[in-house]
């Protein structure tokens, strides 16, 4: 798949200045694709130990700020921020904490993900429809941009006392900080496809149907995907701001259950709950950098890395 | 020509002309920008069926605009274009492939378009594949292709759908010498053996004597023909060709009045 990129001088040999034989190219090619270069693995290696050295030296200083920092430069009590070997021992290993914490885990990924796809059907049909008119796109636009613009906490209170604080609320939240993303990625992808690519289609007549769905939306793939992927993120921040506001206990997700926490003072338990909020977001990412890459890897160049 | 004889007439001595109507016409085209670039002044050349006729000018001389003009594309300002729209292949200047297509689905393209069958298509374009040398890469995609190898494969899917009419808009302007030499030895074996008419645009004088059989020289911007030379050399034509005294000559009369129009 990236052959081209990592052999300069075998990529050569599939150039039309080699003659004739064709077969002499497909096998050239063939034997790229088998023959597993040593250069990559040790790519591989070195990916792997940067952020293994930067994992130690974070959990060193998290140590240290615990056993010293926190007293020499915030005069705040150590307990604030408990050792992470504390952390692991008391809300991961710790039984009935650590099932608060992945039953919030589940409430916080359900609402993400139902906001997620609420997301995904209403921000690609308003791409769509932007980029069918011009008159549209200028019509949704601004209010797009508007909805963005708002700090997302000053209207949680108005979603509060409209809807109350139940799930859909938090739903709503995520709907509301994760749209735009997809909005635009999608008008870009949508329209941003090559003018000759579009006179290819014009010449036989292509319907805007046939247009979209086979020349835009599978040009627009790896923009869309972009913006999943930016979303996605936004949509687990928006299940946790909008369950640290509304904190009611029906259906407690990870926020909720932190918050919990805080209140008893109970800070390992609730910094393993914000660990776990970090791990969803992180998951969330690269699970969509892998479907991305699943879907349009094959073709596009630059989700060949992952991001 | 029995025809003729019947009549009384003397035979003519353009047999193949005679009768048969152009493949395409431009009658008095002009053209004329909504942004007011004038790119066609009065435009009126034929191309009779078989014929391979090549257009040069210097560059924004409104030669890709009448590429775009004949297609369709763009309606001209004044005058007409005869031709059979549907029987038109278009090579873009650069391949214009659908990235996430490989090179069978990509072939596929335009027949599918027009409501062609699975099975018919899939034979088509193996057919046009193998027509331009590109069998044993069906399943690569355009990253995985030389620019020479893309522009194969944008012939092979205007072949597909087996046109009469085959517009080139500059088509090898971004390959290297050898490469694009090649390419002009398939379009040469191509036009030979499906007997398409074709206009051809290009700005290298030795390509277009190589090709066609007559070459137009455009004057610059607003464009109009200037000089309409007819090109005597037989079909196949070798590589070697280029090399000949007679080419030279040609090819130096055209410079010499591409220089005259670019004045």
């Amino acid at each position: 798949m990236s052959y081209t990129d990592e052999h300069p001088a075998s990529s050569i040999a599939i150039t039309d200045a080699e003659v004739l034989s064709h077969d002499a190219h497909a096998a050239a090619v063939h034997v790229d694709l088998d023959a597993p270069p040593t250069r990559k693995s040790k790519r591989e290696w070195s990916t792997l130990v940067g952020p293994v050295v930067v994992f130690v030296l974070f959990i060193g200083f998290w140590e240290y700020m615990h056993r010293d920092g926190m007293r020499r430069f915030l005069d705040k009590k150590p307990s604030l921020l408990p050792s992470p070997v504390t952390v692991v021992d008391q809300a991961f290993l710790d039984k009935i904490v650590r099932q608060q914490l992945l039953t919030g885990l589940g409430w916080t990924t359900y609402a993400a993900a139902i906001g997620l796809a609420i997301t995904i059907v209403l921000g690609m049909g308003l791409a769509v429809l932007m980029a069918r008119a011009v008159w549209l796109e200028r019509s949704i636009y601004p209010y797009l941009v508007a909805l963005q613009a708002t700090p997302v906490l000053a209207i949680v209170p108005i979603i509060y006392s409209i809807f109350g604080g139940g799930m859909e609320s938090r739903i709503y939240v995520c709907v509301m900080i994760s749209i735009f993303p997809i909005v635009t990625n999608t008008l870009f992808g949508l329209t941003s496809v090559d003018a000759s690519q579009h006179d290819l289609f014009t010449l036989r007549d292509a319907g805007s149907f046939t247009r979209l769905f086979k020349l835009q939306f599978p040009a627009a793939m790896p923009a869309i995907f972009t913006g999943f992927r930016i979303s996605a993120g936004l949509a687990v921040i928006g299940a946790i701001v909008g369950e640290q506001f509304f904190r009611q206990g029906q259906k407690p997700g990870i926020g909720i259950v932190m918050e919990q926490f805080r209140q008893k003072l109970r800070y390992p338990a609730m910094y393993g709950g914000l660990l776990i909020a970090a791990a969803l977001g992180i998951t969330v990412f690269f699970l969509f950098s892998w479907i991305a890459k699943l879907v349009v890897g094959h073709w596009h160049e630059s989700t060949r890395r992952g991001s | 020509m029995n025809f003729a004889r019947q009549d009384g007439t003397t035979a003519p001595t353009m047999v193949p002309q005679m009768g048969t109507a152009p493949a395409l016409r431009f009658n008095g085209v002009s053209m004329v920008y909504p942004d007011g670039t004038h790119a066609l002044s009065e435009t009126s050349f034929d191309v009779a069926p078989g014929e391979f006729v090549t257009v040069v000018g210097p560059s924004g001389c409104g030669k890709s605009t009448l590429l775009k003009v004949a297609s369709g594309l763009n309606p001209p300002t004044t005058g007409s274009v005869t031709v059979d729209s549907r029987a038109v292949g278009y090579v873009f200047q650069d391949a214009t492939l659908l990235q996430w297509r490989n090179v069978q689905r990509n072939v596929e393209l335009l027949a599918e378009l027009e409501g062609v069958g699975r099975a018919e298509r899939a034979r088509r374009a193996a057919d046009a594949i193998s027509l331009v040398g590109l069998k044993g890469f069906e399943k690569k995609y355009p990253k995985q292709l030389s620019g020479g190898m893309k522009m194969r494969a944008s012939l092979a899917r205007s072949l597909v759908l087996d046109p009469k009419v085959f517009l080139f808009d500059e088509p090898f302007g971004a390959v290297d010498e050898i490469t694009r030499e090649r390419l002009n030895d398939e379009v040469i074996s191509l036009f030979a053996r499906q007997g398409f008419a074709g206009l051809f645009i290009t700005h290298s004088i030795s390509e277009a004597v190589f090709l066609s059989t007559r070459v137009l020289v455009m004057s610059a911007r607003p464009g109009r023909i200037v000089a309409d030379y007819p090109i005597p050399f037989e079909y196949p034509r070798l590589p070697d060709l280029r090399f000949s005294p007679e080419f030279a000559r040609i090819a130096g009369e055209i410079s010499h009045t591409l220089r005259g129009a670019h004045a």
